[in-house]
């Protein structure tokens, strides 16, 4: 399966304050609907937060993968 | 010929690297190899961290603000001027009455919350973010006899712990006025627990449940009714409030949106480890402009200045850049009138919240004071 085109990518290595979610929330405000976010993240709580959060907030998750040490999670904002 | 360093922004972040520049050159200053100007448009320096201590009237707003010229070290060039562009083609600052031309340049100009961020935000809400807010939110809560006190949480903010440091010194602060039984005091956070990191979250909980402190989770913020005093979030849920404490999404300073440097919400791209703006060999960018993915706070703005200023040096000297900046940021955590924890961390060592006593509280006083010194680039 071909993979969407990313429209904005966040690299939160590194971040534990605010951390990879509050990123990803802060970014899909300013997004458009329809967009494709990407976060990069090497913290293992995001990676399991932020499918939650997506999800509760109705938005979609593309693909979440581990590459090397770190992950990559995208989301598509629906609404 | 004279070399020229400019920093934009007499905050923290700017007044801390003028001045430890200023002591650090001071020979070549003397011999007029290198000229160190600070433009800033703000006469009064006002350290931010005392709006806590003035919504809980424990200190007078006049405590936390000194006159900026008094901060700045004589060897430093002080102007007061509004800049309204940065033109990094020019390498010059454009300000309606002047230019300032650099060979390198700082950028120090902060964090601000936007109250337009949200409809009905600067109608109803309340906010410890600014100095008026805090004086207000001062009178509001000396005067608050009883009912439910909201306070919501939008990003990014600067100090991502003050929101839960507010909730649990604001708790103590009803008990010991005798009544703690007559407010209900809830916090809202956008994500799945009170706080985004982990180690906080746990370390704020039982506190929370202790002291009977209501905590509503994915709580986004959408709009606010004031003639209703209710808040709306993005699930259409509607949450009712006597007295509203709102922490605003922050936006970078308007000369960035207006020189075209930052993202669309005005924080300036920077390489996490030189602080140089993305694409420029001569900007560089500290504390809240940035867009590092790390807290906005002023102990993150103290340690930048330790990669920034010696390579800064460097550079004058004529050496490579070899101080890099590891994501170091310290914060103390308030959990009441009387006591405190503290975290450390950086890009690779995640935070610990330290034993919770006394002694940190007392610290944290203490560093209210000691901030003058720092800012002076005597610490
Ligand atoms: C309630 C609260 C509690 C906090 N608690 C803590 C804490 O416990 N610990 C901690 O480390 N941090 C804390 N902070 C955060 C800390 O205050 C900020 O992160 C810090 O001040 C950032 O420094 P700065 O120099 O980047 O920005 P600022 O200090 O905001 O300075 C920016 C400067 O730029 C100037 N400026 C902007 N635009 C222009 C222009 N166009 N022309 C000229 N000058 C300009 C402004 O006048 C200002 O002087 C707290 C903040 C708040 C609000």
């Amino acid at each position: 399966m071909s993979e969407p085109t990313v429209t904005e990518s966040v690299d939160a290595r590194g971040s534990y304050c605010p951390g990879p979610l509050m990123e990803l929330v802060k970014t899909i405000k300013s997004a458009q609907v329809g967009d494709v976010i990407e976060i990069l993240s090497n913290d293992e709580g995001s990676a399991k937060d932020i499918p939650v959060w997506v999800k509760k907030m109705k938005h979609e998750l593309v693909y979440r993968k581990k590459v090397n040490d770190y992950w990559k999670i995208a989301i598509r904002k629906k609404h | 010929m004279t070399k020229r360093i400019v920093v934009l922004g007499g905050g923290t972040a700017g007044t801390m690297v003028a001045n430890k520049l200023a002591r650090q050159l001071s020979a070549p200053i003397g011999n007029k190899e290198v000229e160190v100007t600070l433009v800033s448009n703000a006469e009064k320096h006002i350290y931010q961290p005392g709006y806590l201590y003035i919504a809980f009237n424990e200190k007078m707003p006049e405590h936390f603000v000194r006159k900026e010229k008094e901060l700045v070290h004589r060897n430093v060039n002080l102007v007061f001027d509004d800049v309204v562009r940065i033109d990094s083609e020019a390498n010059k600052l454009v300000s309606d009455k002047a230019s300032y031309p650099y060979d390198y340049l700082v950028v120090a100009t902060g964090s601000y919350p936007d109250f337009d961020s949200i409809p009905g935000l600067k109608e109803a809400a309340h906010d410890f973010y600014t100095l008026e807010g805090a004086i207000k939110l001062r009178d509001a809560l000396a005067s608050f006899e009883g009912g439910t006190i909201l306070l919501t949480v939008d990003v990014p903010h600067k100090c991502p712990a003050a929101p839960l440091e507010i909730t649990l010194m604001m708790e103590d602060y009803f008990a010991r006025r005798g009544i703690r039984d007559r407010v209900k005091i809830v916090y809202t956070y956008p994500i799945n627990r009170i706080h985004s990191l982990e180690p906080i979250a746990r370390w704020a909980e039982p506190a929370f449940e202790k002291r009977n402190i209501i905590a509503e989770t994915f709580f986004n913020l959408e709009k606010i009714d004031p003639e209703r005093k209710v808040a709306i979030t993005m699930d259409g849920e509607e949450h009712a409030f006597d007295l509203l404490i709102s922490v605003p999404a922050h936006k970078g300073a308007p000369v960035i949106l207006n020189s075209g440097i930052g993202d669309e919400t005005g924080f300036i791209p920077t390489d996490r480890y030189t602080l140089k703006m993305e694409g420029s060999d001569n900007i560089y960018v500290i504390g809240d402009a940035t867009n590092l993915p790390i807290s906005k706070a002023g102990s993150t703005a103290h340690y930048q200045s330790e990669t920034l200023v010696p390579n800064l040096i460097s550079r004058i000297n004529g050496i490579s850049e070899t101080a890099h900046y590891n994501g170091k940021v310290a914060c103390f955590l308030e959990n009441s009138l009387h006591d405190a924890s503290m975290i450390t961390f950086d890009y690779t060592h995640p935070p610990q919240p330290a034993t919770t006593s006394e002694l940190l509280h007392w610290f944290k006083g203490v560093y209210n004071e000691i901030y003058w010194l720092n800012v002076r680039g005597i610490m």
